[in-house]
């Protein structure tokens, strides 16, 4: 039961990535491959600023604006240098390895010691429990932050540019702008994930980025499946869907491991497992 | 309120594929005008509607629209002045998003899109009475996403979308070309009305000669990125269909 428990958690904190991740692939259909450095980068400025003893909160700004800046960068090198969103991302994701590094001053810290967040409250007796509410309480003020902010004139605005960009430029909608706010947003939240993980794994490691895309991917495609056969119009439902893409992303990985699977093997297996999500609907679409 | 000085556009300038799509051309059009463009494809007609509108920045020459030079400004600054409807149903809408979200969309061309709420129940009432004019029973779907409606449904809605704002200067690239005889005629009858209501400066780009001859009060013909007919509305109430086929 714990070893689930665990794996709901990690959904949890996976989330803000999976929203994230929501806002470039669905809302501006930008493949955004900075996630993976933007990702770490948050985990990195999280262990070395808590090692230091920063309070929390502060903590969290940190991360979450180093995480922005990614972004921006990404969509600057996009927008002015007119490169392939894909490409972009991978430059900035490449270039995060090596800042990522020199933040950390080496390959990996770890966080026994220190006071993280799901530490800070203690409501319940088992840790786990104090654990899953603060991955909860972060999970339902964000999502509920970013289903308001979608519902704004920004906010449709910020749907259109992905949905119309002729319809957009023609309404006073610069796009290219949108598409550096948009990608921002989206690595802030991705950054916001590193904050919880390191703190939830006790440890920020250099290669912890490394695939995470992919596990997001995954899980925003599993939302994106339950959102159509549901058949979800209203946001909040749709960023509460792509929550349940991450938790079951995790949980399907649980189970595999709980299966005797070797843990060496687990990227093999994310693979494997997005690559059927995507594949397994087309083979059936065709058929018909 | 329209003002074109000399406009010439080229294309892959230098390369094989060297296009001379506007060549030198001198536009005058007066506010309230609403003028009908007609020639071949590949006359420069699109050409232009996109200098006006700025999607297309011209090689050579100055745009002067409402009396303020925009040579150089680009198209999301420019629909301060412009609305438009484009040949495409899709390209003037966000197919995904609701009638309403388009709507609300339009109704801030020409303001900021703030981190507030805009959709309260007088705007829906606003957008509501506004399509229930056109007759289509469209008014009791605000919340459907606008690309699960035909082509026609959606350009009429593009139509109104375009006066949702304060609009001076009315772009039609073709509006009804995509679309069946019917449509076409609920779209063009709308544009009228609107044009009429608002006093709106207007370019329309057709093929449709009967189109061209029925709404308007100027005409122009291009051929090779120059104006080689310029009717007044005299002239053009005399014009013939005949007569206007030989242009081409």
């Amino acid at each position: 039961m714990l070893f689930y428990l665990t794996a709901l958690v990690l959904g949890l904190c996976l989330s803000a990535m999976g929203l994230g991740i929501f806002i470039t692939m669905k809302i501006f259909r930008i493949p955004d491959i900075t996630t993976d450095g933007s990702y770490t980068l948050g985990a990195a400025v999280t262990a070395v600023l808590l090692m230091q003893g920063w309070p929390l909160p502060a903590v969290a700004g940190v991360a979450m604006v180093a995480g922005a800046l990614a972004g921006v960068l990404t969509g600057l090198v996009h927008t002015r240098f007119k490169i392939d969103a894909l490409l972009a991302g991978i430059l900035v994701m490449t270039g995060l390895y090596s800042v990522n590094l020199s933040i950390l001053g080496r390959s990996n810290i770890p966080l026994i010691q220190v006071e993280t967040i799901f530490k800070a409250l203690a409501l319940f007796e088992k840790p786990i429990y104090n654990e899953l509410f603060v991955g909860l309480l972060f999970l339902v003020v964000l999502s509920g932050l970013l289903a308001y902010v979608l519902r704004t004139d920004f906010g449709i605005a910020m749907r259109a540019t992905g949905n119309s960009e002729s319809m957009t430029r023609a309404l006073g909608i610069n796009n290219d702008r949108m598409k550096i706010i948009g990608l921002a947003i989206a690595n802030t939240l991705t950054a916001l994930s590193g904050f919880l993980v390191a703190q939830y794994q006790n440890f920020t490691d250099i290669n912890m980025g490394i695939g995470i895309v992919l596990v997001g991917l995954g899980s925003v495609l599993i939302g994106d499946a339950l959102i159509k056969w549901i058949g979800v119009r209203n946001i909040w439902l749709q960023l509460a869907m792509v929550t349940a893409g991450c938790i079951l992303f995790q949980l399907v990985l649980a189970v595999a491991l709980s299966l005797g699977v070797n843990p060496n093997l687990l990227k093999l297996i994310t693979a494997v497992f997005v690559l059927a999500i995507v594949g397994i609907p087309r083979v059936f679409q065709k058929k018909e | 309120m329209i003002e074109l000085h000399h406009i010439t556009k080229t294309f892959n300038k230098g390369q094989v594929n060297e296009v001379l799509a506007l060549d030198a051309v001198d536009l005058q059009i007066g506010k309230g005008a609403f003028v009908v463009v007609v020639g071949s494809n590949g006359s420069g007609k699109t050409t232009l509607l996109n200098v006006i509108a700025g999607a297309v920045l011209p090689s050579e020459g100055q745009v002067v629209l409402h009396g303020q030079d925009v040579t150089t400004l680009p198209e999301y600054k420019r629909s301060r002045w412009v609305a438009r409807v484009f040949q495409n149903p899709l390209g003037g809408t966000a197919p995904e998003l609701s009638i309403l979200d388009n709507f609300r969309l339009a109704a801030l061309r020409t303001q900021r899109k703030r981190l507030v709420i805009g959709i309260d129940e007088k705007f829906k009432k606003h957008v509501k009475d506004q399509i229930a004019v056109l007759g289509l029973g469209l008014e009791d779907k605000l919340q459907q996403p606008i690309g699960t409606l035909s082509g026609g449904q959606r350009q009429s809605l593009t139509m109104l979308m375009s006066v949702m704002d304060h609009t001076d200067i009315l772009l039609l690239d073709e509006p009804t070309a995509a679309l069946d005889p019917k449509s076409a005629t609920v779209v063009m009858q709308t544009a009228e009305r609107l044009i009429a209501e608002y006093g709106l400066t207007t370019l329309l780009i057709t093929h449709n000669l009967q189109e061209s001859l029925r709404y308007g009060n100027r005409l122009i013909h291009m051929a090779g990125g120059k104006i080689t007919q310029d009717l007044d509305t005299e002239a053009k109430g005399r014009l013939g269909l005949k007569e206007m086929v030989e242009w081409f």
